[in-house]
């Protein structure tokens, strides 16, 4: 059975469940996912499918691609990506993957994506730092400060918290529960945010930890 | 239209009465304690309504006991059984906020005369 399925972030609305309380979620378009190419242990050294999502205008794709999607014959996608299954002898390439497929209500998951890009930070935004005062003299406001000691180590550690690019990263929310699944949309409702812009791209899989 | 739009549209409530702030409503709020489910009364003015499709929301307050008291509602949740509108008040603010400093008879709002 296949763990995962690509989607689409739409955007984030709330619900009621059935106690009355109101549940923050978001809105994913989640397949039907295509499988394009199976991938064996006899051949590949591991099994896998490889999932396609999202249509890509065929006038846009090279040969080389092109002849890879006529083998599963339903048009050209614009992500393609690999799942590990146990054993792909059950599935067929051109085989559609749904959302109520693979989840239901209830569901714990975990789901990918590539958060927002913020650009170059600085240490405040990018890690919390608190920064100085902002009056009374001070000449110290947003800089990190000390980012060590002097003659020993005379060098800075690894890892130091520092300015830099911040965002635009893979990002993995792990137990995400699955509030909704709507077939016949192919929407399924997450509780609570997933990383990545609307119209962004994540991968849901059934939750590592659940 | 938007999908997201009408997910939320699909959980939002027709039987609504058309209200703003200043008027004085009867909140009629299910209450669970147990396994036994009652209606309780929340009685006050609406000092402020926050449109925004599913997720609108209103607060009522009330002085009890000399304390002022405000409850935020959902507009749609399934928790409000009812909401009654008791007088429509005419004040020529969105948001009462300023109610929150004054009280007694300075608090009241005029009722606005049907004709």
């Amino acid at each position: 059975m296949i763990q995962g399925i690509l989607g689409k972030k739409l955007g984030m609305t709330q619900v009621f469940v059935a106690d009355g309380s109101c549940v923050s979620v978001t809105v994913v378009e989640a397949g039907p996912c295509t499988v394009v190419q199976k991938k064996a242990k006899s051949t590949d050294g591991y099994n896998a499918l490889q999932l396609g999502f999202g249509v890509k205008k065929t006038h846009r794709v090279n040969k080389p691609m092109m002849g890879h999607f006529k083998k599963a014959d339903q048009g050209a996608f614009a992500h393609l990506r690999e799942l590990a299954v146990e054993e792909v002898d059950s599935y067929q390439v051109g085989d559609q993957i749904t959302c109520d497929a693979v989840f239901k209500a209830g569901d714990i998951i975990d789901v990918t994506g590539t958060s927002k890009g913020k650009g170059f930070q600085g240490v405040i935004k990018r890690w919390g730092f608190s920064g100085g005062r902002a009056t009374h003299g001070s000449h110290f406001h947003r800089a990190p400060g000390s980012i060590g000691m002097s003659a020993w180590p005379a060098r800075v550690f690894k890892g130091k918290k520092m300015p830099g690019q911040m965002g635009n990263a893979r990002v993995t929310l792990q137990n995400l529960e699955v509030v909704e699944v709507r077939p016949e949309q192919n929407l399924i409702l997450v509780k609570g945010s997933i990383p990545g812009p609307n119209q962004g791209v994540v991968l849901i899989r059934k939750g590592l930890k659940a | 239209m938007n999908i997201v739009n009408y997910i939320g549209m699909e959980h939002m409530r027709k039987d609504t009465p058309i209200f703003k702030a200043g008027d004085t409503l009867r909140v009629h709020v299910k209450i669970t304690e147990g396994d036994k489910q009652r209606i309780q009364v929340f009685q006050g003015v609406c000092i402020k309504r926050r449109n925004n499709g599913v997720s609108s929301s209103f607060t009522v307050r009330k002085v009890s006991n000399a304390m002022g008291v405000e409850r935020i509602f959902p507009l749609h949740g399934p928790l409000v059984n009812k909401i009654e509108v008791m007088m429509v008040g005419r004040v020529r603010r969105a948001k009462l906020y300023y109610l929150r400093n004054l009280q007694g008879k300075a608090a009241r709002i005029k009722e606005i005369r049907q004709r």
